[in-house]
C-alpha cells in the first residue's frame, strides 16, 4: 500500500503547488529547478544506469535550446562555398521536437564516437565535445549571435483545431508544462530502465566484459542510452530557452554540467527519485545561500559539499534514506553503516 | 613566409610551457589514475603567487618565480595528503567528483581573494623585443622558453637518473611488484603529485607575466594539460613534451590562418580526433614512463 500511496502523495503534491503557492518568485525557482531535474534525470540515465560519467551533458541541454529558439526565430547563414541556407520561424512547440530530436543525434553521434573509450578518456572526450559547442556559439556569430544571445524567442503556443490557442505566458502555465515534461521523462526513463534493456545496461555497468560474453552488444545500448539522455537533457533545454526568451554561450559552460551531476551524486546515482530530490536541494540551496553570501563563497560551498557527499554518503541520500527505512520497519536489522568511497570492494591496484 | 617563421616562434615558446603543464600531468594521470582537475587551478596558483610577490609585495620577480613553484608542490603534497590518499582503492570516478569538487573550492577561493579583474604582472625584462630577421621575440618570452627547457630537462634527469625516479618508473610499471621490493608507494604518490603540481605551478608562473593572470585561467590549462597527455600516450614524458608543442603549434597555426575564435577550439579538436582515431596516443610504445 505504502508503495502506491507515496507516489500518488507526491503527485498531488506536485500539481497542486501553484494553487497554495502564489508567490511569483517562488513559482519562478521552481520553474527552473525543475528544467534542471529533468536534466539531471537525463544525466542520471548514462551516470547512474550504464555508470559513464559524461562531464559535456551541458553540450546536449545547450543544443537542444540553440535548436529550439532558431527554429522558432528563423535564421539565414551562408555556409562553406557560398551555400545559402534559409529558415523562415516555425512554431514554438514545433522548436521544442526539433531542439529534441537534434539534441538526440548529437547524442547519437557523440556516443558512437566516444563510447570507443572508458573510464577517464570518455570523460575527457565529452568535457571536450561541450567546449567545442561553446565555442561554436561564442564564434558562429551569424547563426547564433555568439555573446550578443538570442533574444526574443517565442513562448509555446499550443493551436487546438476549432478551439483557437492558447500561449504558455503565466509562470503558473509554464509551471505546469515543466511538471507535464518531467513526468514524461520520468515514465520514459522508469520504462527504459524497468526493461529488458535497463538491465542490459546495468549489467555492462556492474562489468562489461562478463555482460558483452552473454551477448550484451555494448556499443549499442551504450549509445541507445546515450540518444535518449541527450534527447531529455534537449527537451529540457529548450523548454529553459522559451522560458528566458534569451539564451547566450553561457549556457554551454562547464558549471552547469557540474550542477546537474552534483544532483544526481547528491539525491543518489541510479535511483529514478535520486535526481529529483538532490535537485531540490540544489535548486532551492543557492536561493537561501545566495542572500547571505558572495556568488564565489556559494560555488566554494558547492564544491566543499560535493566533497563531503562523495566521503560521507556515497550512495547518495535516496538509497541511504531507504536502507534506514527498511532498517527501522523491520526493526532488529539496524541500518547498514555508510559504505566506503563507493561501497565496492577495493579495485584492484595497477 | 615571415609570418609563419613569427607563428612558429611564438608556437615554440608556448609549447615549452605547454610540455610543463603535459608533463606534470602525465605523471600523475601516469602513476595515480587520477584525473586531476585541480592541475589547471594550480597552473593559476602559480601564477597568483608571482602577482601577490612581485606586484603585491615587491620581491624580486626570480624569487617570486621560484616561490610560485616551491608553494605549487607544497599545496600539492597537501592535496594528496588531505584528499587522494584517503581515497585510494576508491573507484576512479569517486576520486574524479572529489577532484571536481576541489577545482571548484580553489577557483572561488582565487576569485574570492583576487577579484574577477585580470592582473598583469611587470617584469624586468627590457622593452625592445630581441629581433632575429623577420622574428621579433620579448626577452620575456625568451626568459620563459629558457626556463621551460631546463625544468623539462630537469623533470627528464629526475625521473632517469634518481632513486625517486626509479621508483616512480617501477610503481608505474606494476604497483604490487614495486611494494613488494619496498617502494614506499603513499610516499611515491606525494611525491609524484607534489611534482606534477610544482610544474603546474612553474607554468602558470612563466605565463602569467605574458598574458593576464585571472581566476578562471585555470578551465582551459586543465583542458589543454589533458589534451597534451592524450596526444603523448600516458605516463610518457617524451610524449607530453611533443605533444605539448604539437598543440601551441596547432593553436598558432589555427588562429593565424583560420580564425582567432576557435584557438582554444584546437585542443579539443586533437583530443576527440587523437581518441578516436588512436586511443593509445601519437607516441605510445607499450604503456610506460619515461
Amino acid at each position: 500500500m505504502m508503495k502506491r500511496a507515496l507516489p500518488a502523495f507526491w503527485l498531488v503534491v506536485l500539481l497542486t503547488v501553484p494553487l497554495w503557492l502564489q508567490d511569483q518568485y517562488a513559482l519562478h525557482i521552481l520553474i527552473t529547478t525543475g528544467i534542471f531535474i529533468i536534466a539531471a534525470m537525463s544525466l542520471n540515465l548514462l551516470l547512474g544506469y550504464t555508470g559513464q560519467l559524461s562531464l559535456g551533458h551541458v553540450a546536449f541541454f545547450g543544443i537542444g535550446a540553440y535548436a529550439s529558439a532558431l527554429t522558432s526565430l528563423g535564421f539565414d547563414v551562408e555556409l562553406l562555398g557560398g551555400f545559402r541556407v534559409v529558415h523562415e520561424s516555425w512554431p514554438a512547440v514545433a522548436g521544442f521536437f526539433v531542439g529534441v530530436v537534434i539534441a538526440g543525434i548529437s547524442g547519437y553521434v557523440i556516443g558512437r564516437l566516444s563510447f570507443q573509450v572508458r573510464g577517464a578518456y570518455f570523460v575527457i572526450v565529452t568535457i571536450s565535445f561541450a567546449e567545442v559547442t561553446r565555442l561554436v556559439a561564442v564564434n558562429w556569430v551569424e547563426l547564433t549571435q555568439g555573446p550578443l544571445a538570442l533574444t526574443n524567442i517565442p513562448p509555446f503556443t499550443f493551436e487546438f483545431p476549432g478551439l483557437g490557442s492558447y500561449t504558455v505566458w503565466s509562470k503558473t502555465a509554464y509551471y505546469y508544462l515543466v511538471v507535464a515534461v518531467g513526468l514524461v521523462a520520468y515514465i520514459v526513463i522508469g520504462r527504459l530502465v524497468g526493461s529488458r534493456i535497463g538491465r542490459a545496461m546495468i549489467a555492462l555497468k556492474e562489468n562489461e566484459s562478463l555482460a558483452s560474453s552473454v551477448g550484451i552488444d555494448v556499443t549499442r545500448y551504450l549509445v541507445l542510452a546515450a540518444v535518449v539522455s541527450a534527447a531529455i537533457a534537449g527537451s529540457a533545454g529548450s523548454l529553459y530557452a522559451h522560458y528566458l526568451k534569451i539564451i547566450d554561450p553561457d549556457i554551454f559552460l562547464f558549471i552547469y554540467t557540474v550542477t546537474m551531476v552534483i544532483m544526481v551524486i547528491t539525491g543518489g546515482k541510479g535511483t529514478l527519485a535520486g535526481p529529483i530530490v538532490g535537485g531540490i536541494i540544489f535548486g532551492f540551496l543557492p536561493v537561501i545561500v545566495r542572500s547571505y553570501v558572495a556568488p564565489a563563497v556559494q560555488w566554494i560551498l558547492y564544491g566543499g559539499l560535493m566533497v563531503l557527499i562523495v566521503f560521507l554518503l556515497p550512495q547518495g541520500i535516496v538509497p541511504a534514506t531507504e536502507r534506514w527505512i527498511a532498517g527501522w520497519m523491520h526493526g532488529r536489522r539496524k541500518p547498514p553503516a555508510v559504505g566506503w568511497a563507493n561501497g565496492s570492494e577495493p579495485r584492484e591496484q595497477k | 613566409m615571415d609570418q609563419f617563421l613569427q607563428h612558429l616562434a611564438n608556437a615554440v615558446i608556448l609549447g615549452g610551457t605547454y610540455a610543463l603543464l603535459g608533463i606534470g600531468l602525465t605523471l600523475i594521470f601516469g602513476i595515480m589514475r587520477v584525473v586531476n582537475f585541480t592541475h589547471g587551478e594550480l597552473y593559476a596558483f602559480g601564477a597568483y603567487i608571482v602577482y601577490l610577490m612581485a606586484a603585491v609585495l615587491g620581491v624580486n620577480f626570480f624569487i617570486a618565480l621560484a616561490v610560485a613553484v616551491t608553494a605549487g608542490v607544497l599545496l600539492g603534497a597537501l592535496i594528496e595528503l588531505a584528499l587522494l590518499r584517503p581515497l585510494r582503492g576508491a573507484d576512479i570516478d569517486t576520486v574524479m567528483l572529489v577532484m571536481i569538487g576541489a577545482w571548484i573550492v580553489m577557483q572561488n577561493t582565487e576569485l574570492l581573494a583576487w577579484g574577477g579583474v585580470a592582473k598583469s604582472i611587470v617584469t624586468p625584462f627590457p622593452e625592445t623585443p630581441l629581433v632575429i630577421g623577420p622574428v621579433s621575440i620579448s626577452w620575456l618570452r625568451v626568459f620563459v622558453l629558457a626556463v621551460a627547457l631546463l625544468l623539462i630537462v630537469g623533470s627528464y634527469l629526475l625521473i632517469h637518473r634518481t632513486k625517486l625516479g626509479k621508483g616512480i618508473r617501477a610503481t608505474f610499471q606494476d604497483r604490487d611488484t614495486a611494494a613488494l621490493m619496498g617502494v614506499n608507494i603513499d610516499g611515491i604518490n606525494t611525491a609524484t603529485f607534489a611534482l606534477g603540481s610544482g610544474l603546474a605551478a612553474a607554468a602558470g608562473a612563466l605565463l602569467g607575466p605574458v598574458f593576464l593572470v585571472t581566476p578562471t585561467m585555470g578551465d582551459l590549462a586543465s583542458l589543454k594539460a589533458f589534451a597534451i597527455v592524450i596526444l603523448g600516450g600516458l605516463g610518457n614524458i617524451t610524449g607530453a613534451t611533443l605533444g605539448g608543442f604539437i598543440l601551441a603549434f596547432v593553436e598558432e597555426i589555427g588562429a593565424g590562418y583560420i580564425s582567432s575564435g576557435y584557438r582554444d577550439a584546437m585542443g579539443f579538436l586533437i583530443i576527440i580526433v587523437v581518441l578516436v582515431f588512436k586511443p593509445t596516443g601519437l607516441f605510445a610504445r607499450a604503456e610506460r614512463i619515461g
